[in-house]
């Protein structure tokens, strides 16, 4: 039987295990949403493209499966760039289906049409153009297959109205053909071999854990690992909860505001074994100076990350799941026992660094934001899933909540997305509609997408956000604080709007606290409100975020803030 | 590192935008491409690409790493050919008067160009060789008056 | 609308990015790229990109106006068969089987190939001519042994009168 592409579209979905789509409507995807209308697919009606792919991008951070959203063409189209290029430079799988004009005016400057295809090339892992409503069902299954498989990434598929409206057969396509693109997920037996040894000579090593291991499912194994080799472990911000934030041998996040000890075991390590990151240079700091002394061992799923920033000794092309497993099973057949008393010295250094510069910030008189942080990390007993915004509010989150799962702390690392956090924690919280999730914001960031807070009361996500409300776009005065000598420009952005009238008008509930002594309750009545509340916290105007990395110095060379 | 000429071979598939996104990795990432040439296989649906580069040997890894990633790019290789195997093929025009006939025809001769066209103000040559063979033919022929040409850049087997 | 080959000939810019912007076109536009030359001129600043497409007439039309808009690149000519020259080479490497040898022998003289390269069992070709030429010589020698073809593309010139 003929059927419609749209429905086609809706059914290849489903075949592929799709059941929830965060979508905008609009002229050209009208076929699809009329379809929609008569499915059972799960839709959520944001309030701005952007949020679509956000949430999306939420919804597979969370959930470790495909995001996946629908928008119409031109704006609609133009308007998921931002959240795209946020996927990708995350390696978030995500696919993004935009309408398009007709085939026969692509090319033309008709109503609502951009070259999405083109615009997306350079932010997207691969992108379609479906000209044949044949090669729907085909394309769809390729962009999820294309989406998840190897280093994750976004996909975009651009559909025609005349291919959403034409009829053909629907038959559910083969297994996905990508033919050279097959991803390399098993490890080199002889590099792991080496690896290990160059795990028993080790006299200082340290272990770097990137999204890498939380893309690829890999913490359990992690975790074997460590327990077996003993080695600390710092993690990135991509890799948070890969490893647990409250271990002992847990070094905390490294780079320009990470721990101390993280930086410094990293400057003085003899080996390091990066297992799922790719040397960003806010984790590098100065190139030169990166880990000079060490032996590097890299593994990553792809073979374009290694080697390129730092030059490494040793290349492992895997996913990690696939190495750590051998690892462990060679661990286990080799009978590895920890060298001791030749790591002894190694872990006494590391634990005088700890003592010498624990995190840490000073009470003041007014509420301090990485006490708001630790106060909901033991009001939700370190069990939420935490979305954040970008700059302070994300670095203090990422400090100060200790994370112990992976899938739980959803941020925008590469991109630096300021909006992110709030459509993102909506995506997650309709993946887990039982859990508590958190958006941490600043008062900036979370202005950027307001508007979803429609889309949260519409069909009641309790997402909670916490505002850390400085009235300063906080990270971009810091800078300005410490590189151009305390001349703000443009970054107050003095305390408007009333956010607890806002979640008012919006129907959400809205909560304040201005001191240090009524901020707990606030931040536990919040929390236990049912729906969405927003949470706005007055906090210290012109707290910092420290310790601080200059750009383009080593990584050793921290400014404690004190 | 040392800074050389690298031929970089790729299978693709013949569809629109291929060209484009291998492109768009050159220019998003500083790589430089000296010349490149592309033509329809036997088979198809695929189409050859020869892309020469300078750089050092970790840039040429790294280009090709980044080739690799993309969905419709079938096989890339890093081709090690003996600069012997090397051939490329030129077509020039070149402007004939009264005072350089005698030495347009003499440079015909001597470098074994071969005349597709001839008319009474210029001629159309078409010569082939290694790089090195024909960039001496344009030297040779710029001085007598090149008046436009086109290279395809080199192939190998 | 019929389709036919059509050969633009057009100077650009050396510059990066540039070759990314011009092939943007045309993906855009949905045309295939059948072949295509990028080298220098005898100006290291400004490269030659020869290149071939399969399309129907309102092709050329279409990609050069919008080529055109692009700010490296300096001119885009279409070249018509009847009045411009156009050559590619292709390099044929062919497996000399013994029975074979003498038929191998015949075409390479009948068509005029230079052997670049021979031994006793493998012989490389340069064939030097118009697309139709090339395809006539490879369907020709296919049968014959075949193993490996590398074409440059289509490269063509204007003849003025």
């Amino acid at each position: 039987m003929k059927i419609k592409g749209a429905e086609i579209l809706l059914r290849a979905l489903s075949d592929e295990g799709v059941d929830t789509i965060f979508g905008y409507p609009g002229g050209v995807v009208l076929d699809i949403f009329d379809e929609i209308y008569k499915s059972k697919f799960k839709h959520i009606l944001v309030r701005h493209e952007q949020g679509a792919a956000h949430a999306a991008d939420g919804y597979a951070r969370a959930s470790g499966k495909v995001g996946v959203c629908l928008v119409t063409s031109g704006p609609g189209a133009t308007n998921t760039v931002t959240g795209i290029a946020t996927a990708y430079m995350d390696s978030i799988p995500i696919v993004v289906f935009t309408g398009q004009v007709a085939t026969p005016l692509l090319g033309s400057d008709a109503f609502q049409e951009a070259d999405i295809t083109g615009i997306t090339r350079p932010c997207t892992k691969h992108n379609f153009i479906v000209r044949k409503v044949e090669d729907l069902a085909r394309t769809v299954k390729e962009a999820l297959y294309i989406a998840r498989s190897g280093r994750p990434g976004p996909v975009l598929v651009d559909i025609p109205k005349d291919v959403s409206q034409a009829m053909t057969e629907y038959h559910e396509s083969g297994p996905p053909k990508a033919p050279a693109h097959d991803p390399i997920y098993v490890p080199d037996v002889t590099a792991l071999n080496e690896a290990l040894r160059m795990i028993k000579q080790a006299k200082k090593p340290v272990v770097m854990v990137g999204g890498g291991v939380i893309l690829g499912k890999a913490s359990q194994e992690l975790r074997e690992f460590i327990e077996k080799v003993q080695i600390p472990v710092t993690h990135t911000l991509m890799g948070i909860g890969a490893f647990p934030g409250t271990d002992p041998l847990s070094l905390g996040m490294p780079g320009m505001h990470g721990t101390y000890y993280a930086n410094m075991a990293l400057t003085q390590c003899d080996l390091l074994i990066n297992i799922g990151a790719r040397f960003d240079d806010r984790v590098t700091g100065k190139l030169d100076e990166f880990a000079k002394n060490a032996k590097i061992i890299h593994i990553d799923i792809d073979a374009a990350s290694i080697n390129k920033n730092v030059i490494v000794d040793l290349p492992i092309v895997s996913d990690c799941k696939s190495a750590l497993q051998q690892l462990n099973k060679m661990l286990l057949q080799n009978h590895f026992t920890i060298p001791e008393k030749d790591r002894k010295a190694w872990t006494q250094q590391i634990d005088e660094w700890k003592e010498y510069a624990p995190l840490s910030y000073c009470a003041g008189e007014k509420i301090k934001p990485q006490c708001v942080i630790e106060t909901i990390y033991k009001l939700t007993k370190g069990d939420a899933i935490i979305a954040t915004e970008v700059g302070q509010n994300q670095m203090w989150a990422a400090q100060f909540y200790k994370f112990n799962h992976p899938n739980t702390f959803l941020s925008s690392g590469g991109l630096g997305t300021m909006g992110y956090g709030f459509p993102a924690a909506i995506g997650a919280q309709i993946a887990f509609p039982d859990k508590t999730v958190v958006d941490i914001a600043g008062d900036g960031s979370i202005q950027m997408n307001i508007q979803e807070l429609a889309t949260a009361v519409v069909y009641n996500i309790p997402v909670k956000i916490c505002i850390l409300n400085n009235g300063f776009l906080g990270m971009v005065r810091q800078w300005q604080e410490i590189f151009y000598e305390r001349r703000y420009s443009h970054t107050n952005i003095s305390q408007i709007p009333d956010f607890v009238k806002l979640a008012e008008a919006y129907g959400a509930v809205g909560l304040r606290a201005t001191k240090p002594e009524e901020m707990e309750a606030i931040l536990e009545k919040g929390l236990n409100t049912p729906g969405p509340v927003i949470m706005d916290i007055h906090v210290e105007p012109e707290e910092g975020v420290y310790p601080m990395v200059r750009p383009g110095s080593p990584i050793s060379d921290m400014d404690l803030g004190r | 590192m040392e800074v050389k000429r690298h031929t970089i071979k790729l299978v693709v598939n013949n569809k629109p935008d291929v060209l484009a996104r291998i492109a768009g990795v050159f220019s998003a990432r500083g790589f430089n491409i000296e010349s490149i040439s592309a033509n329809v296989t036997m088979d198809p649906n695929v189409t050859k690409i020869r892309i020469v580069t300078m750089g050092d040997t970790s840039t040429v890894t790294k280009i090709q790493n980044q080739l690799k990633k993309l969905v419709d790019v079938l096989s890339v290789s890093h081709v090690r050919e003996s600069k012997q195997g090397q051939r490329e093929m030129i077509l020039m025009q070149v402007k004939l008067t009264d005072k350089n006939r005698n030495d347009v025809m003499k440079a015909i001769d001597e470098l074994q160009c071969k005349i597709v066209t001839r008319k009474s103000d210029y001629c159309i040559l078409e010569a082939t060789g290694s790089e090195e063979e024909l960039e001496i033919l344009v030297q040779r022929f710029d001085s007598l008056g090149i008046e436009d040409l086109s290279r395809s850049g080199v192939v190998a087997l | 609308m019929a389709e036919e080959e059509h050969i633009i000939s057009m100077l650009v810019n050396n510059k990066p990015g540039v070759l990314s912007r011009v092939s943007g076109v045309f993906g855009r536009l949905g045309y295939n790229i059948k072949s295509l030359c990028v080298a220098e001129t005898t100006n290291p600043e400004i490269s030659r990109i020869t290149l071939t497409s399969i399309a129907n007439s309102h092709f050329t039309e279409k990609v050069a106006k919008q080529l055109n808009k692009l700010v490296d690149v300096i001119d885009v000519t279409e070249l018509k068969p009847a009045t411009s020259v156009e050559r590619e080479m292709t390099l044929i490497g062919i497996r000399i089987d013994k029975e074979k040898r003498a038929e191998i022998m015949r075409a390479i003289d009948m068509f005029g190939c230079n052997v670049r390269y021979m031994s006793d069992n493998y012989c490389i070709l340069e064939c030097v001519g118009e697309t139709e030429k090339t395809e006539t010589i490879i369907n020709y020698l296919k049968p014959l042994g075949i193993e490996e073809i590398a074409r440059t593309g289509i490269i063509a010139l204007p003849q003025k009168n």
